[in-house]
């Protein structure tokens, strides 16, 4: 028993992590249809552009804000000006390939420029544990936690309670309404994209120190993301999340109780249920308009 | 007039002894995994062979002749590694050097063989040597070696009566644990818990439980270094405290660098690491880190060895001679004393497999300590 | 004009055919193997290319299909049966999974099946990598035999690169066919306008279903020639990354142009291969070559072509009609 309550808390630390990469994908998929394969890689990069600038001298807390700064211009302004923008009328599925090829980039121009090597990436929380109703817990684990539930309120009260907001969810139900209704369509579907690379950012910032500052860690990470974005529902923010915690929690719990083996299979099982039974995903709506 | 012409002829005459001295260059080959999965080891064993080949060129050559190495990507898949060699060995290079995944080994060495080059790899899976193959050589222990030893220790020094043990599910892993599983039974130690985990993987939480349900004497970890340094820290915020017992990627500078205090007891068998306390080891340190800014890992060292066991051998048979070059590198022991390259001293047996000194070692306060060295065999 | 246009294309594919045929004569080993590998993934990205290309479903596991048909040639073969036997089994083997995948997936129709396939194709790998008992796992398959071909040995390179130009050409004429016959014109109809396609009394589920299971076969087959070209496989080179590649061959190629998998399999296989000079960047300037093109033309190479041959066709047909409108004014 009190190892199957260890197995889910360990399980949430890692789903929380899921969750925050995931919310960008429904984000972007939400109000421009984008599915970005990159989104690992997008966790991945602000790590090492904090410990690039760290190289060149600045201080830890500089590198972040300037880290963060970067990554709202590369992956949120340039992604959306110099790869959406110009595909975005031709569908998903170029845009999703060439999102592939922004993914093999990514970690060939990291691997080339920076180096091939896990190096350790300071941590923003300290790295001691504490103990929870006898449970031993990571602070860095609750950090990632934190953050997750910080991201559901805060999006939520943004897209609910301010006027931007409601402007990008008429946006992402129906852009062409919403554009004679007077929103502006192209600078909702911008704001979104710098979103996104915030989140990615932060999501970096406390992930790195428990992944370590890695070429190849975003492919772990993009896909069980895209995995945690299907199960909670493609369209929702809070669905994405549900679908990470859930994803982590199984996998562990897969691998404590079915075969380490086959860990990685139960949560696709899972998958396949849910599309079976429950395709909008556990807390998505249904699709409103076709692909 | 004449003493012009004659200075003009003698120039000539010069110029031509010098590049005959000289020579061509001597082509070397390398494919390994500079992307994919084993991008980590495929560019620690690109930056050895570079760092050898830069120091031997500066020091005149082999033989006089300068050497010269391609480097291409298998991208860690078989079927690409199979392509590059095929493509390096229409090139017919000296000596082709990698892969280093044992499948990219395995595809690779009958094509090596049919062409009648040696073929200087990274692999370490016991299988690779035991197929008669008269061109392939290891530069590290195969698991077949480096196993058993460890398997002593668990049973003479920690009088262990069961284990768990905790491999990668890559061939590089499941290679270890197949041979360690055996010597395990050889001594009648009862294997606990058998798990298997990812490459890449990041939470061990799942892993480790298994593992205190299992309660063993000592846990086996056959993993990659940063998995390692992962799991570590999992064992060591679910409080198990029995000994830890691993090989070369348990015990590492690196896994020391990453787990932080949680590295602390791990000790292990290490074929070749940084930290042995060899003076010569120490000084390759020294200038990798230097020129890459960063500590190799053993792969790092096998890279840098195959160029020094390439002018070694060179040097024995007194010529660049890709027909004659296995025969006389098998059998062949160099020594550190008269090539300091080889920084230890090494002996190829018939199968192409290595005999070599070896340390057992523990960290202790985030420092390798040596406990034991591991004497060559013969 | 069109009569011309259809002759200069039977030439152009005349010498096309010819250059492949000949050309390689003297080609080194390391070539030979390239272009067979071409080859091989020119086959799996058509069957792609039927599934996404003219039926409209995404699929993500036909890098999973290659992989069946790999492992049952493998398996058979180095149990000493004949590579046409495993060719069969894969066949089989890949279309009946595909129709069982199917089947449940596009009950709910568009990117579902985009979904269970990306769920498959790990599955499948770990079933791969897992099972020792058949595949031997992780440590893989080795010294897998080439086929003789009508009493032919093709052991060497050249012969292989014939054995898999021709199954890449006996293929194609097949696919050539299902095309144009009232079942590929059923696929087109599907992916241009379904509701109408429905209301003209096709079974668009069925036919949606059909294609994606032929497309999947054509994965096996693929695979069943991918065991013997590498003669050594294990389970790594077909996961998610493979059916990534395959999706991106199409797409690049052109979807939906019959030639469209034949130029995407060519960027795929050759360009990172040409770029090789460039040493550590060759993928990185892969990667930006893609994406570069896909900017340019989100329908892909043959979506250049097309543009340029539309571009002309209006031309020509106001050409025409302003010579037919000035004939009927001088008439009148």
């Amino acid at each position: 028993m009190s190892n199957l309550l260890d197995l889910l808390v360990a399980g949430l630390a890692t789903g929380a992590i899921y969750a925050l990469v995931a919310v960008g994908f429904t984000l972007l998929w939400q109000t421009s249809q984008t599915i970005n394969f990159a989104q690992g890689e997008f966790v991945m990069l602000p790590a090492f552009l904090m410990l690039a600038l760290m190289h060149a001298g600045a201080p830890f807390w500089l590198a972040i804000i300037l880290g963060i700064l970067l990554s709202l211009l590369l992956l949120g302004l340039g992604f959306k000006l110099l790869l959406v923008d110009p595909m975005l009328r031709h569908g998903v599925l170029p845009l999703a390939i060439a999102t592939m090829a922004l993914a093999i980039g990514m970690k060939e121009a990291v691997k080339q420029f920076f180096s091939a090597e896990a190096s350790p990436f300071p941590s923003i929380v300290p790295a001691g544990d504490i103990s929870i109703l006898g449970r031993v817990v990571s602070l860095q684990s609750l950090g990632v936690l934190a953050l997750a539930i910080a991201v559901v309120i805060g999006l939520t009260a943004l897209l609910n309670r301010t006027s931007i907001g409601h402007q990008m969810q008429a946006t992402a139900q129906n852009p062409t309404v919403a554009r004679i209704i007077g929103v502006p369509v192209e600078r909702m579907i911008l704001l979104t994209f710098l979103i996104n690379a915030f989140l990615v950012a932060l999501a970096s910032l406390l992930i790195t120190p428990i992944y370590l500052a890695k070429f190849s860690s975003g492919e772990v990470l993009g896909q069980a993301a895209f995995i945690a974005a299907i199960v909670g529902g493609f369209n929702q923010v809070r669905g994405a999340i549900a679908g990470g915690l859930l994803i982590g929690v199984v996998d562990n719990l897969a691998a404590a109780y079915v075969s380490t083996q086959y860990r990685a299979a139960v949560p696709l099982v899972l998958l396949i249920v849910i599309i079976l039974f429950r395709p909008q995903g556990l807390l998505g709506r249904p699709e409103e308009r076709t692909v | 007039m004449k003493s012009g012409i004659f200075a003009a002829l003698l120039l000539v005459a010069m110029s031509a002894s010098g590049a005959f001295a000289q020579g061509a260059p001597i082509k070397l080959a390398d494919v390994a995994e500079l992307s994919g999965g084993g991008a980590t080891v495929g560019n620690n064993w690109k930056n050895g062979i570079d760092l050898a080949i830069e120091e031997i060129n500066a020091k005149g050559g082999l033989l006089g002749r300068k050497l010269e190495v391609t480097h291409a990507d298998s991208q860690s898949n078989p079927g690409v590694a199979r392509a590059q060699v095929q493509k390096a060995l229409d090139n017919e290079p000296y000596v082709l050097l990698g892969p280093g995944y044992s499948g990219s080994v395995k595809v690779t060495s009958p094509l090596a063989a049919e062409a009648g080059i040696t073929q200087i790899m990274g692999g370490e899976a016991a299988e690779l040597t035991q197929g008669g193959n008269k061109f392939l050589f290891r530069t590290s222990f195969g698991q077949q070696s480096s196993m058993p030893k460890v398997a002593k220790y668990v049973n003479d020094e920690l009088k262990a009566k069961s284990v768990a043990i905790v491999w990668v599910n890559n061939d590089f892993g499941k290679g270890g644990r197949d041979v360690m599983t055996k010597e395990f039974a050889k001594y009648n130690i009862k294997v606990a818990a058998d798990i298997s985990t990812e490459a890449g993987q990041a939470d061990f939480a799942a892993d480790v439980s298994k593992i205190k349900a299992a309660a063993p004497d000592a846990v086996f970890i056959y993993l990659n270094e940063e998995e390692s340094a992962r799991i570590l820290k999992e064992l060591k915020r679910q409080a198990i405290a029995v000994p830890l017992v691993g090989e070369t990627t348990l015990v590492g500078q690196k896994v020391v660098e990453l787990a932080g205090d949680a590295a602390n007891g791990a000790r292990g068998h290490v074929g070749l690491t940084t930290d042995a306390p060899v003076d010569l080891v120490k000084a390759f340190r020294e200038k990798f880190v230097k020129k890459y800014n960063y500590v190799p890992d053993h792969n790092g060292l096998k890279g840098y060895l195959a160029i020094y066991m390439v002018k070694a051998t060179t040097e024995k048979m007194g010529k660049v001679d890709a027909k004659k070059f296995a025969d006389t590198l098998h059998g062949l022991t160099i020594k550190a004393a008269s090539e300091p390259g080889i920084l230890m001293d090494v002996t190829f047996d018939e199968k192409g497999d290595i005999d070599r000194q070896g340390f057992l070692v523990e960290i202790v306060e985030g420092k390798q300590v040596v406990k034991q060295v591991l004497p060559k065999l013969n | 004009m069109t009569v011309k246009g259809k002759y200069l294309r039977i030439a152009l594919g005349i010498v096309v055919i010819g250059a492949l045929i000949i050309v390689p004569m003297n080609f080194n080993r390391y070539g030979l193997y390239i272009l067979s590998q071409w080859a091989v993934m020119t086959i799996a990205a058509m069957g792609l290319n039927l599934t996404l290309g003219y039926a409209g479903q995404v699929s993500l596991a036909q890098g999973a299909f290659v992989g069946i048909g790999a492992y049952a040639a493998a398996i058979m073969t180095t149990q000493g049966m004949p590579l046409i036997a495993a060719l069969s089994v894969a066949v089989v083997l890949c279309f009946a999974i595909g129709w069982i995948l199917g089947y449940p997936a596009l009950r709910v129709q568009h990117h579902y099946l985009a979904f269970v396939t990306l769920a498959f194709s790990t599955l499948a790998f770990l079933v791969f990598r897992n099972e020792d008992w058949l595949t031997k796992g992780i440590y893989g398959i080795s010294n897998i035999p080439r086929p003789n071909v009508m009493g032919f040995a093709t052991n060497r390179p050249l012969p292989f690169y014939y054995f898999c130009l021709g199954s890449l050409g006996i293929v194609s004429l097949a696919m050539w066919w299902l095309i144009r016959s009232p079942w590929g014109r059923a696929f087109i109809a599907l992916r241009e306008n379904p509701v109408r396609a429905l209301s003209l009394g096709i079974d668009t589920r069925r036919y949606t279903l059909m294609a994606f299971a032929i497309g999947s076969a054509l994965g096996g087959v693929a695979g069943t020639l991918y065991a013997p070209l590498t003669q050594y496989i294990d389970p790594v080179p077909f996961n998610l990354s493979l059916s990534l590649d395959l999706l991106m061959m199409v797409i690049v190629g052109g979807s939906g142009f019959f030639f469209g998998p034949f130029l995407g399999a060519m960027i795929a296989v050759l360009l990172p291969e040409w770029l090789r000079f460039t040493q550590g960047y060759y993928l990185m300037l892969y990667a930006v070559a893609v994406m570069l093109l896909l900017i340019y033309s989100p329908t892909g190479i043959l979506g250049i072509l097309d543009r340029y041959l539309a571009a002309r066709r209006t031309k020509a047909a106001s050409a025409l009609r302003a010579v037919t409108k000035s004939k009927l004014e001088t008439a009148s």
